[in-house]
């Protein structure tokens, strides 16, 4: 609390849709295909969530620079990093738990899309790490995204694996 | 714009049922969305903007006439930018209906009130200000305007009231002059003069004790850093010598004059302001940050001084506007960017400076410190052929005055520029700062580089540092952040506890178990007694260090392996760091291990007291031990003490929490009970239905009183610790006659200051504690004064 902006009342409630806009900290239109449970389940669980999904890491971001850049928004409760599910090397994505959804929120509104090892970061809601989830999901064992990409990517193990294989 | 209120989702069962739309809530939604927006994006002017829209309204009174009145308070209260643009809107309906003007009057002095009773003096302030315009819209008549004025400037005869009382009430008074000091003048001169005396003398007499614990720069070159309402003062004294002549305020209603002068202005009734009570808080003093003046933009329009009334104005209104977007980063930036006057003030700088003036401000910035990073990361977006170079150029700057900077704004400068950095690719003409290389490692501004450096360290790798500064830097270069192992050689079996490292090692690689660990353990010789003492395990720091050391190197690989060993083995933790003397040793241990990689040592500490390894005063007394003497001046350190400190806060607020839920369900219990009373008045079965849950609010209530004691007792521990520290120095310079003022005095005695402003809440409750125990009249001036500039703030 901050002397001066003293507590709710009548007139405090009131506020502007203008002002209330809150755009970064919304869900986004992502759903996670995987999720095991009604789409209803998906949105309250994301609306309640502490813990973001951070993408497009490049392969060689430690759990520490994760940790010093997302620790800018508040306490960090634990770093899932993601792993190629074959190799169990990092594959550019992880898991940030706080320990209030605030802090979450507030790295939705700040963090989300500036760098990390130069690269422009992406985070989003994440309806809460489970066993298994650490792992990529694209058929070579990396994420999705790395399967079919036809650009050369430094950071991400260089050519799409479809491109790799040609 | 997305539509859906947040409020939807508690409709359970229900996801994506929209609010039963109702006509009139989407009529409110339509007007407010029309008042906020009037005058954006539109090819017609604003004046004609406005002119549609209170005819719009007009129409709409005698229907919607309470949702517009409260629509436009709000706005009033919520939107201080757009000020002038709302009074005229106003004074147009008022020409149009003058009993709607009345009423909006009344409206808002009940808003007012109100807000003056729940301690929201920032928004009070915008009220008041509102007000005063509605004057120059011809809504409110001056004489009635002045009167209110008298009754502000009349409570700093008040006695016994803290002086931030007046200040607020002065400052209201004073800061809605640039709108409406020329027309209160012109029709009560005498009055006004009276106020404007009454005022010089209220700040002439009243205390500015405070004012060196709020300011960004202890010097006063290039720009005196003034308290807030000397600062005002200046700038009123200067406008009235003037004439009252303000050029930069828009002023929409200047072009409907001929229209509001036949308007029928209403008088306020009599304001009094309501009485201090034990439960008012008022705003805290603040110094006004300056950092440019006319001679750092020789190329652009001409910077309006630090005592003319526009300078004020216009940071009024920018800091508004961070106020009002500061969740939507790329609107703020937009927003300030399109700023009204841009080609006639140097914008740009102005919007540096605000930003800044935030971040540093003391005790603490409106905003989270990220915010300000990644605002000014957006505003370079926006602006890439200018801003960077203004941002450049503050940057040089605030690197030329670390020497004066206080030590907690040199913490965020550090935060701020290393992050900023790691946003583009680094780049930086670090030779220009070359000078700092001759200076003793202690100055500021190598200093400042080592740590900028660890920091961007931090965010990348060692490697990465290395590569970006020049050969010459090396020296204030980050260590490379490996792990110290001190059984790791054959070259050190000789070390007592050698070998147990080796069977450790062993064991923890097969999975050991907490008791296989503790039977190893056993053979640990305890250097500190003669016998061995078979039967608990006293404080042994051999056996601390041994495990410790092993158990750290063997989890070196990365914070996710050093928390699952701590995991693991937190039963033998628990045990080996049982007393006092135990858990300040195993904090020797980590540093000892990881004195390369601070990051390391932060992360554990925070684990270790999580986990209930060590407690907070354990912390507090290592970060204050001779050990940590040399890094007792880094950065990490008072990262880990505030953190450490937040983290005892956080619990005594769950805590509390808790036992306030438990005592709200019993109540409910109770009410429950009460409502459906049978002639069955069985107390024996009330009785067993109230036992659990006023067990678990006994529970609780202790839970409470021990929280708050053992957080009581962490303040106790750091002040007592400075104060030793700091005397010991103090009399060390007496007697060799050298002068107190080092760069680590400087940066201890800020330190302490620290300790006050970031948690100042918790401290108010043990001033009385502190000033009998620890701040008595016999300590040291020097001492004395950061407590009494303390007090000073709330007085």
């Amino acid at each position: 609390a901050v002397p001066g902006s003293g507590g709710a009342a009548m007139c405090s409630g009131e506020t502007l849709s203008v002002l209330r806009s809150d755009s970064y900290a919304d869900l986004s239109q992502y759903r996670d295909q995987h999720f095991r449970g009604t789409r209803y389940d998906q949105e309250r669980l994301l609306r309640r969530s502490s813990t973001l999904y951070v993408g497009n890491l490049s392969f060689y971001t430690t759990e520490e620079q994760i940790h010093e850049l997302f620790g800018k928004s508040g306490d960090i409760k634990k770093v899932i990093m993601g792993l190629d599910k074959v190799k169990k090397t990092a594959c550019g994505f992880c898991f940030v738990e706080y320990y209030a959804r605030g802090d979450a929120e507030n790295a939705m509104r700040y963090i989300n899309g500036t760098r990390l090892d130069d690269r422009i970061i992406r985070t989003d809601w994440d309806a809460g790490f489970k066993e298994g989830r650490q792992y990529g999901r694209g058929r070579s064992g990396g994420q999705v995204r790395d399967e079919y990409r036809q650009d050369y990517d430094a950071g991400r193990g260089g050519y799409g694996k479809t491109v790799q294989c040609q | 714009m997305s539509r859906r209120r947040h409020s939807d989702d508690s409709d359970a069962g229900q996801p994506h049922k929209r609010r039963r739309t109702s006509e009139p809530s989407e009529i409110e939604e339509r007007l407010e969305s029309l008042i906020c927006r009037v005058g954006e994006k539109s090819n017609s002017s604003l004046e004609s903007n406005l002119e549609g829209l209170a005819g719009v309204l007009e129409a709409d009174l005698p229907n919607y006439k309470s949702k517009i009145l409260r629509i436009l308070c709000t706005v009033a209260r919520l939107l201080p930018e757009k000020l002038t643009v709302y009074t005229t809107l106003v004074g147009l309906l008022n020409a149009r209906n003058y009993n709607f003007g009345g009423e909006f009057v009344e409206a808002m002095i009940r808003q007012l009130k109100e807000c003056l009773k729940v301690n929201m003096y920032n928004e009070a302030v915008h009220l008041v200000r509102f007000l005063s315009d509605l004057v120059n819209c011809h809504v409110i008549a001056a004489p009635s305007m002045v009167a209110m004025f008298e009754n502000f400037v009349s409570v700093t005869q008040e006695e016994d009231v803290p002086q931030v009382r007046c200040d607020w009430y002065m400052f209201a008074f004073l800061s809605s002059l640039p709108w409406v000091g020329k027309e209160l003048y012109e029709k009560k001169d005498a009055e006004m003069d009276r106020l404007l005396s009454q005022t010089e003398s209220y700040l002439k007499r009243r205390q500015k004790i405070h004012v060196p614990m709020l300011q960004v720069w202890t010097a006063d070159k290039p720009h005196p850093q003034e308290e807030y309402l000397d600062c005002l003062w200046s700038q009123i004294q200067k406008l009235k010598k003037d004439r009252w002549q303000e050029r930069h305020i828009l002023r929409p209603y200047l072009a409907f004059d001929s229209i509001l002068c036949e308007a029928l202005q209403h008088n306020l009734p009599p304001f009094t302001p309501p009485p201090h009570t034990e439960d008012s808080v008022y705003p805290m003093p603040r110094v006004i940050f300056r950092m440019f003046d006319y001679t750092d933009d020789p190329e652009g329009p001409v910077m309006p001084g630090s005592h003319s009334v526009e300078r004020f104005v216009i940071e009024e209104n920018l800091h508004c506007i961070i106020k009002s977007h500061w969740k939507e980063r790329k609107t703020c930036a937009a927003q300030l960017l399109s700023y009204p006057g841009n080609n006639k003030i140097p914008l740009n700088y102005h919007i540096v400076e605000v930003i800044f003036a935030e971040l540093f401000q003391l005790p603490s910035p409106p905003h989270i410190e990220v915010m300000y990073t990644t605002l000014l990361i957006e505003l370079c977006k926006l602006q890439p052929g200018s801003l960077p170079q203004v941002l450049a150029q503050a940057t040089e700057m605030l690197y030329m005055r670390l020497d004066t900077m206080n030590t907690t704004c040199v913490d965020r400068f550090i935060n701020w520029f290393s992050h900023h950095l790691s946003n583009f690719q680094f780049r930086w003409s670090w030779e220009d700062w070359s000078d700092c290389l001759t200076q003793d490692l202690e100055k500021p501004k190598p200093k400042f580089v080592r740590e900028v450096l660890e920091k961007c360290m931090r965010l990348s790798y060692h490697q990465r540092i290395i590569d970006i500064v020049p050969a010459s830097f090396s020296v204030l270069s980050p260590a490379n952040p490996v792990c110290i192992y001190k059984y790791g050689d054959e070259s050190n079996r000789s070390l007592p506890g050698y070998t147990v490292a080796l069977c450790l090692t062993i064991a923890v690689k097969n999975k050991a178990s907490n008791d296989e660990i503790f039977s190893i353990l056993k053979d640990v010789p305890n250097p500190n007694q003669d016998d061995d003492d078979d039967e608990g395990f006293t404080f042994n720091p051999l056996k601390i260090e041994v495990f410790v050391q092993t158990l750290l190197h063997l989890a070196a690989k990365s914070f996710s392996h050093s928390f699952s060993a701590l995991a693991k083995f937190h039963e033998v933790f628990k045990t080996l760091a049982e007393s006092d003397e135990g858990k300040l040793h195993v904090l020797r241990v980590v540093y000892d291990v990881w004195k390369n990689h601070p990051q390391m040592i932060a992360v554990l500490v925070d684990k270790m007291i999580r986990t209930q390894i060590v407690d907070c005063a354990a912390v507090a007394n290592w970060i204050f031990s001779s050990e940590l003497a040399h890094d007792f001046t880094r950065f990490y350190i008072w990262e880990i003490l505030h953190s450490t400190i937040r983290k005892m806060n956080k619990h005594v607020l769950k805590i509390h929490k808790e036992l306030e839920e438990a005592k709200a369900r019993l109540a409910r219990q109770h009410k429950r009970r009460d409502s459906d009373d049978d002639d069955d008045d069985d107390d024996r079965s009330s009785d067993r239905e109230d036992g659990p849950l006023e067990e678990q609010i006994e529970r609780l209530q202790e839970k409470v009183e021990s929280a708050q004691s053992e957080q009581k007792n962490l303040f106790l521990v750091i002040f007592q610790r400075f104060i030793m520290l700091l005397t010991e120095h103090l009399v060390r310079c007496e007697t060799s006659g050298i002068d107190v003022f080092t760069p680590w005095y400087k940066s201890c005695i800020e330190r302490l200051q620290q300790i006050f402003l970031q948690h100042h809440q918790i401290i108010q409750q043990y001033m009385v504690t502190l000033e009998n125990l620890l701040f008595t009249a016999e300590l040291d001036h020097h001492i004395l004064a950061v407590f009494q500039q303390f007090c000073a703030l709330q007085a």
